[in-house]
């Protein structure tokens, strides 16, 4: 099966439909799926809700879908760096669920291993756990958290083949292979399609069979905060 | 005359012993970096990272590679990279010995409040909760007034909590406490600071 498409957009079509859940991987501004999310503006796909760590800035990234309101509820960890994000929520226009991050992410694995439901300690006692199910293991509070199950994976990576395997490069790997396993359907960007046997089977991060479509293109990889220290330093 | 930030940051360093994992939170907490010495440390990235390294040179920054303050950072000889669910895997897990973190406020039983103010400040906890209920020693670094002089080391927090009887030690400007049974335990003054001048900058019990 062909799983290379020429554009975003073309990526897309026919899988987009109003009120869906994306699991979108990223964190901040690395390892976006940024061409997807234009894609995903141009597309002008209402009512959303979305599984991200964050939700990008005001004009890059998960940020545009926010600016042009297409985004009903957001599922994250950390928002802190969006105004219109908090100007939106403030007002009551968007929806927040907070995730604690390592929560959003099993939640992620979970969902794409069919484990629908799972017991951790991270927010007991907190605003996080209220309204969840209690339960002790070995004389500890622990509460139940739920497996996500996404309509729609969108994700990057480094390097594909054209089976779909994925590299992914330094930190920019982050939520990509919880966020691409969760979905129904996962379309992933990349910088370069290789063609198969090209990778290392022994340094594939994300085998194919999670992946269903797959595009290549320009990336703009905007840094976020750029910190450096002088060479006299050094 | 209290500690400066670099001062606390030294002190919160003495934490780490050698072979030690750790993670560091934004802030001062990052500064603890500079005070490791000769130890054997290896510093870990929630976002998908171990071994993290200083701030890149001018023109070699890289865009894959940030920690989890979003900073531009380099890699070390022994850095490893895996995905954020095996991240907060290690750290849920018990296998990262300890997390220095600052606080908006701390509870003489150990709760800590760190990740919201209600109707101001809305960032969210980013990985914070998971931090501080897996791994093994959680260490607060913070101012110990707030900007109206009042304390932020309470009886009770105030603020939503990031985590409920989580906090093992306390390192402020004006000295060191332990979170013991009945209340908090002075383990050192500040240099310059007496006891007395920490008993009255501090709401919680001292026992």
């Amino acid at each position: 099966m062909k799983k290379i498409y020429d554009s975003a957009a073309e990526a897309l079509d026919g899988i987009l439909f109003d009120g869906m859940l994306i699991a979108a991987g990223g964190f901040g501004l690395c390892g976006i799926p940024e061409l997807l999310i234009d894609a995903i503006k141009e597309a002008g796909t209402k009512d959303l809700t979305v599984a991200s760590n964050n939700a990008g800035v005001d004009d890059f990234g998960l940020g545009v879908l926010l600016q042009t309101k297409q985004v009903k509820k957001m599922m994250s960890s950390y928002v802190g760096e969006n105004a219109e994000f908090m100007r939106q929520y403030l007002s009551g226009e968007l929806e927040l669920e907070f995730n604690p991050q390592g929560t959003l992410a099993e939640r992620m694995r979970a969902g794409g291993s069919g484990i629908p439901g799972f017991y951790t300690k991270t927010g007991v006692g907190t605003q996080i756990a209220e309204g969840k199910e209690v339960k002790q293991f070995h004389g500890e509070d622990y509460i139940l958290e739920e497996g996500i199950f996404a309509d729609l994976s969108i994700v990057k990576a480094w390097k594909a083949d054209d089976t779909g395997n994925l590299i992914f490069r330094k930190t920019a790997r982050n939520f990509n292979p919880p966020a691409a396993m969760c979905g129904k359907i996962c379309v992933a960007e990349v910088e370069e399609i290789v063609p198969r046997g090209s990778l290392d089977p022994d340094h594939i991060h994300l085998p194919g069979i999670y992946v269903h479509r797959l595009i290549q293109g320009e990336h703009e990889k905007r840094i976020e905060k750029v910190t450096t220290r002088a060479k006299e330093n050094a | 005359m209290p500690w400066d930030r670099n001062q606390m940051a030294a002190r919160a360093a003495e934490e780490l012993e050698d072979g030690m994992y750790v993670n560091l939170g934004i802030g001062i907490p990052t500064l603890v970096a500079n005070y490791v010495g000769d130890k054997d440390i290896t510093l870990q990235s929630e976002n998908g990272m171990l071994g993290m390294g200083p701030f890149p040179f001018e023109g070699e920054e890289d865009p894959d590679l940030i920690n989890a303050g979003k900073q531009t950072i380099t890699e070390l000889s022994r850095t490893s990279y895996f995905d954020s669910a095996m991240s907060f895997g290690m750290i849920r897990g018990g296998k990262i010995a300890a997390a220095i973190l600052g606080a908006m406020e701390v509870a003489e039983n150990g709760d800590l409040a760190n990740w919201m103010i209600p109707g101001k400040l809305v960032k969210g906890m980013g990985g914070a909760m998971d931090l501080v209920a897996g791994v093994g020693r959680v260490v607060v670094v913070m101012d110990h007034q707030n900007k109206a002089g009042e304390s932020k080391v309470l009886k009770s927090c105030t603020l939503p909590l990031t985590g409920k009887g989580v906090v093992d030690r306390i390192i402020t400007n004006l000295g060191v406490l332990d979170v013991v049974e009945g209340g908090l335990k002075i383990v050192e003054c500040a240099e310059g600071v007496t006891e007395e001048e920490l008993r009255n900058a501090t709401e919680a019990t001292i026992v």
